[in-house]
């Protein structure tokens, strides 16, 4: 080692270095302020919930039917309900959904595509009112009432199909997006082996955006199992519902069990154990969507074709 | 009918009827009747019938001609080079043959191909048919992200091959030079290749579908040497069987291999346009040694000599 060499000083000024912690400190503060209201939302519906389950005949919880100002707080009839209507609106908006963005992606001209696509976005933001409306007034004695005479003018089946049609438009513009962001190269490749347009559409667009079409049908399913309006408004069941499995039937999802606790009612704040049990309600649908996004992360995970 | 041609790579006997394009016509399949041509005793390096003739092709894209009047006849059981400097056209009108320019939408193709005798654009041609015959590799290597396996299988499953699919992954990996690095790793995503390793999977994938003519886009602008000559190697050996048109701005590489080249160049006007023109198309020996064209010959110098 030479001694003789100038040596160099390469610690940074200390004003500037102080100044690189703050902004540090800043994000971080900014970070741990976001996790930390999570996690108090989190803890609040769970101490609620929990304050709920404890006060509460726990023989409530399985019992004829949700009527929470009777204290009875069948929770199977609720998450039935969701579950039920969540399906019925995915059966409708997969076919739908996805037919649309293969359609926009791979078959429709550009010129066509360039109006189709703005409107299908317009229509993602339509209000659930509408759409419940119509679910109520078309849907209705249209769909519903022909598939099943002895269906009344409310039932979950309607509802479903209302929401279906809502959650739509998000699945096929989520979907045609991930299709769209699928090189052209690798159509080309295919089509250069002397595939067709419908073997090129299956074998190789829809593998490589399996990730984003599972990510459109999720999101779908969220919205689904989260909207409210529509199903207050078309499924009847507004001050609680019995147990049913019959689609023709009304019913209730979980939120739109909530909402009507919720809305305009005062006995809602009261000491009632129907104010506690809107917690309860939440914090599954919370454990609910926490589930599903979780498996739906593995399965992604499986299926995805990187490219 | 299909399947015939796909088992039966060699083409035709000369005086054999050449295969038909199956068109598409009212949902039924029709045939177009092949008019076999056979071409004059010229200096040719092999006496074949012409495999492809190009005649008044132009390419435009929108309203950019890409490609000016082109006419020429490619020879079966040959190799045909397309060189030129970038941007004068050769991966356009290499597009042109397989009609891969369909999926362009500003593309535009004028004049006629014919294959065998059938024009390719013609109205009831079905692209699928054309493209089962006459396979294609990329300039840029595209692999599906898929296993190596699943990417040479594709095409042969598509086409309903019967046979046994691992030895044909096998022979076909072995032709393009790549089996003995991938043998242990059929299973792997392409994508886990290196950009030379996925140009010969590319490769490897197009003979797997036993085309009649391979179009090769610059099929070795990313291999080493040692590559490179594997897959000269397998052009020369594949040309007993198909016909071949490709790519290249190797010169050398040029020379060596094909029987015949086409040299292009860039035309600027003053308006800026830039179209390609086909200056000389001979023999590869005519062209590297006495070429007929100045244009030809200061090309080929500037880079070869
Ligand atoms: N999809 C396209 N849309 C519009 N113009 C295009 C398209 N593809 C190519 N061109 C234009 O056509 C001309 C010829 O392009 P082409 O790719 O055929 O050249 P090339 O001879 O293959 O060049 P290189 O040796 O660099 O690959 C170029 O001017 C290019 O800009
Ligand atoms: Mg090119």
């Amino acid at each position: 080692m030479t001694t003789e060499a100038p040596t160099i000083d390469l610690t940074g000024s200390r004003p500037r270095l102080r100044r690189e912690r703050r902004v540090r400190r800043l994000f971080l503060g900014a970070a741990v302020t976001s996790i930390l209201i999570s996690l108090l939302i989190v803890g609040s519906l769970a101490g609620e919930a929990w304050s709920f389950i404890s006060k509460v005949d726990l023989s409530s919880l399985w019992d004829l039917g949700w009527f929470p100002r009777r204290d009875m707080f069948d929770i199977k009839t609720v998450v039935t309900g969701t579950l039920l209507i969540s399906l019925i609106a995915m059966v409708v908006a997969t076919p739908l959904g996805l037919g649309a963005a293969i359609y926009l992606s791979e078959y429709a001209r550009p010129r066509a595509r360039r109006w189709l696509k703005p409107i299908l976005e317009v229509l993602a933001g339509v209000p659930s009112v509408v759409l419940g409306y119509f679910a109520l007034t078309w849907i209705s004695p249209n769909i519903v009432m022909r598939l099943n005479p002895h269906a009344g003018v409310f039932s979950m089946a309607a509802a479903g199909i209302g929401v279906g049609i809502l959650v739509t438009p998000l699945v096929a513009s989520v979907s045609e997006d991930a299709m769209r962001a699928v090189p052209h190269a690798l159509r080309e490749a295919s089509y250069g082996l002397g595939a067709k347009k419908a073997t090129t559409v299956t074998r190789v667009v829809f593998p490589a955006a399996a990730s984003g079409i599972m990510a459109s049908l999720i999101l779908g399913l969220s919205r689904a199992i989260g909207e409210t309006m529509v199903v207050a408004m078309a499924a009847g069941a507004v001050g609680g519902s019995l147990f049913e499995l019959n689609v023709f039937e009304p019913g209730q999802t979980m939120t739109a069990a909530m909402t009507a606790l919720a809305i305009g009612s005062d006995q809602v704040a009261g000491s009632n154990n129907a104010f506690q049990s809107l917690f309860f309600v939440g914090l599954l649908l919370f454990l609910m969507t926490l589930t599903l996004n979780l498996i739906s992360d593995r399965f992604v995970r499986k299926v995805r074709e990187k490219y | 009918m299909e399947q015939a041609n796909l088992t039966q790579p060699a083409g035709p006997a000369p005086g054999a009827p050449t295969p038909d394009l199956p068109v598409r016509s009212g949902g039924r399949a029709v045939s177009v009747g092949g008019v076999l041509r056979k071409n004059g005793p010229g200096e040719a390096p092999g006496t074949q019938n012409s495999i492809f003739d190009v005649s008044g092709l132009k390419v435009f894209y929108g309203s950019f001609q890409a490609v000016a009047e082109t006419t020429m006849q490619i020879r079966e059981h040959e190799i045909t080079a397309l060189i030129g400097p970038s941007g004068c056209g050769k991966t356009t009108v290499l597009r042109c043959f397989n009609r891969m320019n369909d999926l362009i939408e500003s593309a535009r193709v004028e004049g006629t191909i014919r294959y065998h005798g059938v024009d390719i654009y013609g109205d009831q041609v079905d692209p699928v048919e054309v493209r089962r015959r006459i396979g294609m590799v990329f300039q840029k290597p595209n692999p599906f992200p898929k296993s190596i396996y699943d990417n040479i299988a594709f095409g042969p499953r598509i086409a309903g091959f019967k046979g046994n699919m691992d030895d044909l992954v096998e022979e076909s990996l072995t032709r393009a030079a790549l089996w003995d690095e991938v043998r242990d790793k059929l299973k792997e995503s392409a994508y886990a290749l290196s950009g030379g390793q996925q140009q010969r999977l590319c490769i490897a994938r197009a003979i797997a579908t036993s085309p009649d003519v391979l179009l090769m886009d610059e099929p070795c602008s990313s291999l080493d040497p040692i590559a490179t000559l594997r897959i000269e190697e397998l052009m020369i050996e594949l040309k007993r069987d198909y016909s071949i048109i490709i790519v290249t701005h190797n010169m050398q590489q040029a020379a060596r291999v094909s029987d015949r080249t086409a040299f292009f160049t860039v035309d600027v006007k003053e308006t800026g346009m830039r179209t390609g023109r086909l200056v000389e198309f001979d023999t590869t020996d005519v062209i590297f040694t006495r070429p007929h064209q100045k244009q030809t010959e200061d090309y080929i110098t500037g880079r070869f000599g």
